[in-house]
């Protein structure tokens, strides 16, 4: 069945032991699973395509404002509304200031923000997810957490976490990280419930499969259990999750920043950039593609990485 | 009628003649979109804006105040005055006289009873009244007679129109709201959504926060109007698409508070489909420099307390960097890119009526950042190394913060950079509007709290008399943990001297000795910067082309003359 | 599995008990004010008043147990009383909202009708266009078909509705002119005619409900097809000479079907709960207004009813989709 990772899967076990020692003796060092897994990853076009996408828009916002060396605050009052040019190749604001700079200043909080938040939630996610799944006697109070979180208003929630830590994580990590690590941790734990619910679906699922079933009679522990074969074989909602993941926490980064939840009103980010954008959609509609077409090529990344990284894990499609 | 022939005198121009030879309903339908939606037809339960407004299309005043902020008499005839005798000469109470033939819209008659009714309902203790205040210092409202209503006051009132003046302060029906004073209030539903007035309008169908269908008022006792047979008044969503309705899809007639970026609103009313329309009274946006420390080190007791002036912030007391401050804000530019029509540039914290705006401080109009410069220079602030102006070891950096709205944050990152220039180092910080204007005593971020160092938003006050205003600045109205955080004094500007001057103002009748005070007092803060007013703002509305007689009222409900709108052809 | 079902139901009274309570120590925790949206001329001694007024001056626990007696013990009365015409609730104080002073289930019910309708076929659609572009996408995994479906669905969720629904306003109301740019809630549908006016006035915010909703679908429902289709009992079922639409739409469908009920479950709630920004932009004036409007305006009473009842229905369809994961795959047990 779909263990996919014992070694012993890629020598056939029925060859006769003579044909054995009268096959040439492998010449290659056999290759470890995850050599295998990496190379298929490689192979993987759409993977391979979404990474340099990723990676030039890592470099963009992180490198780029080494090169374009424009303030994203600095306010040219004369300058304001402009459509693209050299000097302002994405335009400007409405005070005149720099889209470019603006739009690179601004991914990198989204992107750091989003993959960051993203990958709490699925971590969160998983792990309640594969433990109420799989464990029944932590089950029922797992899932009725679950059902709480999912019944909890989002927004006097994060009221709630804003007045009691806001000056407790300033104080401790500065203004700036004390923010980023309050708006990770809020959008990380008002997120994981859906990875937590598909998840569990499926383990309860898996865990009535013949292949753990076989696992666990050869003694298996749980713990190996859940590492070596249910959690290869929950990596693919896993994927959708963290894709679907990255876009929500980029949107609701901007939404409480826009409350007043998060960062400073100044300081951009793409989805704040497209939130102020939307009144001037008819004026200059340059200004809300960028940051939308940024988003969405971030989000169509990261969902190829995931494709990638989801065929190379399945071993009865490697090699196709 | 006579009551027409006054209102027509006070407000009309030519442009009504078409509707004054009107019939009633001839126009159909109207449509009106508010985007922020009415909760309650009773605006003694919900004293918001919305509310307000919209319930003044059914239930009146006595007097409401027009364009001008003029007074207009609406159930009466006539204003009393000390001259005609309608207010006593002890100025201790003030006697209407109301019209003849007037009618609820149930078909019966309205009398002084009602107004007595009115103020009890409002008054009593476990009502929670949200108008009460325009029944502060009223000892009682008396019938002498169907037709009379007294309104008697503890003290001399020198401006005796507050009960019954105005959209907030309307009339109620007796017998109708009879079973609900005090705490039963709440349990009238049916009263609370569809109350009996003597407007050009009554309810058909209220759905709370979402849209009002109301059809024209039977009884109104001008027989020609309104001209609009019915009315769907529709809330919710946002400004911006509230201005599209009417200025591009045409789909609305009417659009109330417009708060959009200029270029943005030009954009819309370049379709030709409709007209944006401003009007002025008493708003003012401004900045608040607190008095008191703001320190995150001090405790809840100290922090930002004024504590009889021993707990002085480090140097926003100090008048010579708050006019620094002023001097170097560009508020020609703060009007154009935020507010366009709807504001002009201020230096006064009392901007009218025009009586009472002073012109003292009309200096700060332009912006003059080297002259800052050199205040502080001469001041003993000078720029360290990282540019940031320094003084025995203190350094000029402020936290500013307001409540999120995409105008203030733009003026916020403006007025950031013009205080840099002038080594001023600024931190920004926006807070939800629901957190800030709310009184929660254990949020750190309402504006009474003011853990900051400089707050901005706008305030203004009701009618046209500026008494109550300028009593905000009174020592005693200082919030302080001891009274919850509440007081409007916000600011913490503290002088023997000025609260000399309100107790003055509360004593003296004629017009012009109180206008002088009120300018008086207007300086005084002015001088002490402790607030730094930016901006006088207007409401801005929109209508179609095709609806006419509307004439934009800042000073009352802007929906106040709505039975004279009508269907241009 | 009957057992269960009602082990489950009546284990789930203390979890709504408790959720209760967690709302509303959150709600109260929160800071925020009802008299926060007043115009500040109304000076501070009468929003005091209207605190008082609004019971707020009474202490936390006795504040919740009056919620509790009037929603739980009260609130059914009135129901009643309605469908009888009896008069058990006379007299008794119902849930009050804060800001427009009436019964907060009177205006849930007002509300009704149209989140119903907007969020409600928004989600059929979904559903509907969703599950075919899954399973063929997976069937056809790298075709055209699935990378046009894959860059559309992605785009379509990463771009909020706060943006998509004012793009398709300026597109269709604004610049064509063919469709209501304000959704009214006060018409009625009786013939014809009236049905298509109804049918314009949704076309928009279903479409921009429904692409979020069929991009998050899918997703999950290719990713889980995908995992099936390789399965040996595929092969099997091929081998033995099975029409490939039993295979592919009987066999492995069914088995890929449990991430997809968790995700339909999870969103069915939300079609009571109505769509917040979605919602706003169209001034549909559904559940999910109702919400942010009360939030915003500190009604406490109204947001822990509507929360509520979200909770109840959270709790519920995770439990249909708990028995619905047993029928679909007949090894899963709970007892």
């Amino acid at each position: 069945m779909t263990e996919p990772n014992s070694p012993e899967d890629q020598t056939p076990a029925t060859t006769p032991a003579a044909a054995v020692l009268a096959a040439p003796v492998p010449t290659a060092p056999p290759r470890s699973q995850w050599a295998d897994v990496w190379s298929q990853f490689t192979h993987h076009k759409g993977a391979m395509a979404g990474a340099v996408v990723f990676i030039l828009i890592l470099a963009g916002v992180f490198l780029g404002p080494l090169l374009w060396q424009i303030d994203p605050s600095y306010i040219d009052i004369r300058a304001r509304n402009q459509g693209p040019s050299l000097a302002h190749p994405f335009g400007t604001d409405q005070l005149g200031r720099d889209m470019m700079a603006r739009m690179m200043a601004g991914g990198q909080v989204s992107v750091a923000v989003g993959v960051t938040a993203m990958l709490l939630a699925l971590f969160l996610g998983s792990l309640v997810g594969v433990l109420a799944g799989y464990f029944r006697r932590i089950d029922g109070p797992l899932m009725r957490l679950t059902d709480l979180f999912l019944a909890l208003p989002l927004l006097p929630l994060l009221l709630v976490m804003v007045m009691l830590f806001r000056d407790m994580l300033s104080k401790n990590f500065g203004p700036e990280t004390g923010i980023f690590i309050l708006m990770v941790v809020a959008i990380g734990i008002t997120s994981w419930m859906p990875t937590a619910r598909i998840v569990r679906g499926d383990v309860l699922a898996l865990k009535e499969r013949e292949f753990v079933l076989a696992a666990r009679s050869i003694g298996t522990t749980p713990f190996k259990m859940i590492l070596r074969h249910i959690l290869p074989n929950v990596v693919s909602p896993i994927v959708v999750s963290a894709t679907l993941g990255i876009a929500n926490a980029i949107i609701t980064e901007s939404a409480l920043s826009f409350l007043g939840l998060g960062f400073p009103p100044d300081f951009p980010t793409w989805g704040r950039l497209l939130f102020d954008a939307v009144d001037y959609m008819q004026q200059n509609p340059e200004r809300v593609m960028l940051p939308g077409i940024a988003i969405s090529l971030s989000v169509l990344s990261v969902n190829y990485l995931g494709d990638g990284l989801r065929d190379a894990l399945d071993p009865r499609i490697r090699g196709r | 009628m006579k009551v027409r022939t006054l209102l027509l005198g006070a407000a009309a121009s030519l442009a009504f003649a078409p509707a004054a030879f009107a019939e009633r309903g001839e126009d159909g339908q109207l449509n009106i979109i508010y985007w922020q939606a009415p909760s309650t037809l009773n605006p003694f339960l919900s004293g918001g804006t919305k509310e307000v407004e919209s319930s003044s299309m059914i239930i009146e005043p006595l007097i409401r105040f027009n364009e001008k902020g003029e007074m207009v008499p609406m159930l009466i005839d006539e204003i009393p005055t000390v001259e005609n005798g309608g207010v006593a000469e002890d100025l201790k109470s003030i006697t209407y006289k109301l019209s003849e033939g007037v009618k609820w819209s149930d078909g019966s008659d309205f009398t002084a009873s009602d107004a007595v009714f009115t103020w009890k309902y409002c008054t009593h203790p476990d009502s929670g009244c949200a108008q009460v205040s325009y029944f502060d210092g009223v000892e009682a409202v008396e019938a002498p007679d169907p037709m009379t209503v007294v309104v008697k006051f503890k003290e001399p009132k020198p401006f005796p129109y507050t009960a019954f003046v105005g959209s907030e302060s309307p009339i109620i029906q007796e017998a109708q709201f009879k079973d609900c004073l005090g705490a039963s209030a709440p349990e009238c539903t049916d009263a609370n959504f569809g109350p009996i007035g003597t407007g050009p309008f009554v309810v058909d169908e209220f759905k709370p926060n979402d849209v009002i269908t109301l059809s024209a008022n039977e009884n109104y006792r001008d027989a020609s109007k309104p001209a609009f047979a019915s009315i769907t008044f529709k809330g919710g969503g946002d400004a911006a698409s509230a201005a599209r309705s009417v200025l591009e899809t045409g789909e609305f007639d009417y659009a109330w508070n417009l708060q959009l970026a200029p270029e943005v609103l030009d954009k819309m009313a370049a379709a030709g489909k409709g007209e944006v329309v401003v009007a002025f009274a008493t708003s003012v946006e401004r900045l608040h420099l607190n008095q008191t420390n703001p320190d995150s080190a001090l405790g809840p007791d100290k922090r930002s307390v004024f504590m009889n002036g021993e707990n002085k912030h480090p140097f926003l007391t100090d008048p010579m960097v708050g006019k620094a401050l002023s001097m170097a804000i560009d508020r020609q530019l703060l009007v154009d890119i935020g507010y366009g029509r709807a504001g002009k540039v201020t230096c006064n914290v009392l901007p009218g009526p025009e009586a009472y705006a002073s012109t003292a401080n009309d200096d700060c109009m332009t912006q003059d950042i080297e002259g800052a410069k050199k205040l502080l220079d001469d001041a003993g602030w000078v720029p360290g190394g990282d540019g940031i102006r320094t003084k025995d070891g203190m350094r000029l950096s402020v936290l500013y913060q307001t409540s999120t709205n995409a105008v203030r944050q733009d003026a916020q990152a403006l007025i950031k950079q013009w205080w840099s220039e002038l080594g001023v180092e600024t931190e920004l910080r926006n807070i939800d509007a629901s957190v800030f204007f709310g009184g929660d005593p254990s949020s750190p971020d309402t504006f009474q709290k003011f853990y900051a160092d400089i707050e901005m938003y706008t305030n203004n006050f009701s009618g046209v008399d500026p008494e109550a205003y300028m009593a905000n600045w009174r020592c005693s109205d200082i919030p302080t943990p001891k009274s919850q955080w509440q007081g409007a004094n916000i600011q913490r500007f503290c002088d023997p001297a000025y609260d000399e001057l309100v107790t003055e103002m509360s004593r003296t009748a004629e017009l012009d000795k109180r206008a002088d005070l009120a300018k008086q007092m207007n300086d005084m803060i002015m001088q002490s910067y402790s607030i730094i007013p930016l901006v006088y703002r207007g409401g801005q509305s929109a209508h179609a082309n095709s609806l006419g007689g509307v004439l934009m009222n800042d000073w009352d409900s802007e929906l106040w003359n709505i039975a004279d709108w009508y269907r241009i052809k | 599995m009957l057992t269960y079902f009602f082990r489950r139901l009546l284990l789930s009274i203390p979890t709504l008990l408790f959720i209760a309570l967690v709302i509303f120590l959150l709600l109260d925790l929160a800071p925020g004010d009802p008299t926060a949206q007043l115009p500040l001329t109304i000076p501070p001694e009468v929003r005091e008043q209207i605190r008082q007024s609004l019971g707020l001056g009474e202490p936390l626990p006795i504040r919740f147990w009056k919620w509790l007696v009037q929603f739980f013990w009260i609130e059914p009365q009135v129901l009643i009383d309605s469908i009888f015409n009896t008069h058990f609730s006379a007299g008794d104080s119902r849930v009050l909202s804060w800001q427009t002073r009436s019964p907060v289930m009177d205006i849930v019910i007002q509300r009704m009708p149209q989140t119903l309708w907007v969020v409600g076929t928004a989600y059929l659609v979904a559903i509907v266009i969703a599950l075919p572009i899954g399973i063929y996408s997976a069937y056809r995994q790298y075709s055209i078909f699935d990378n046009v479906g894959t860059f559309v669905s992605m785009v379509g969720f990463s771009v909020p509705p706060f943006f998509s629904g004012v793009l398709v306003i300026v597109i269709f109301a604004v610049n064509l002119g063919w469709l209501p740019s304000i959704y009214d809630t006060t018409h009625k549908v009786y013939d014809w005619e009236t049905f298509m006016v109804q049918l314009r006035q949704m076309i928009m915010p279903v479409m921009v409900l429904a692409l979020q909703i069929t991009a998050q679908l899918s997703r999950f429902m290719r990713a889980s097809m995908l995992d099936n289709l390789n399965q040996d009992y595929v092969r099997t079922a091929r081998a033995k000479g099975l029409n490939e639409r039993v295979v592919v739409l009987v066999h492995v469908l069914r088995n890929s079907m449990i991430p997809v009920v968790t995700v339909i479950a999870l969103g069915v709630p939300q079609i009571f709960g109505g769509a917040i920004i979605t919602e706003q932009v169209f001034k549909v004036n559904g559940i999910g207004q109702l919400l942010i409007t009360a939030i915003q305006a500190n009604d406490i009473p109204m947001v822990q009813t509507l929360t509520f009842i979200f909770a109840v229905l959270i709790v519920l369809f995770n439990l249909i989709a708990d028995v619905l994961y047993g029928l679909l795959d007949p090894r899963i047990r709970y007892d």
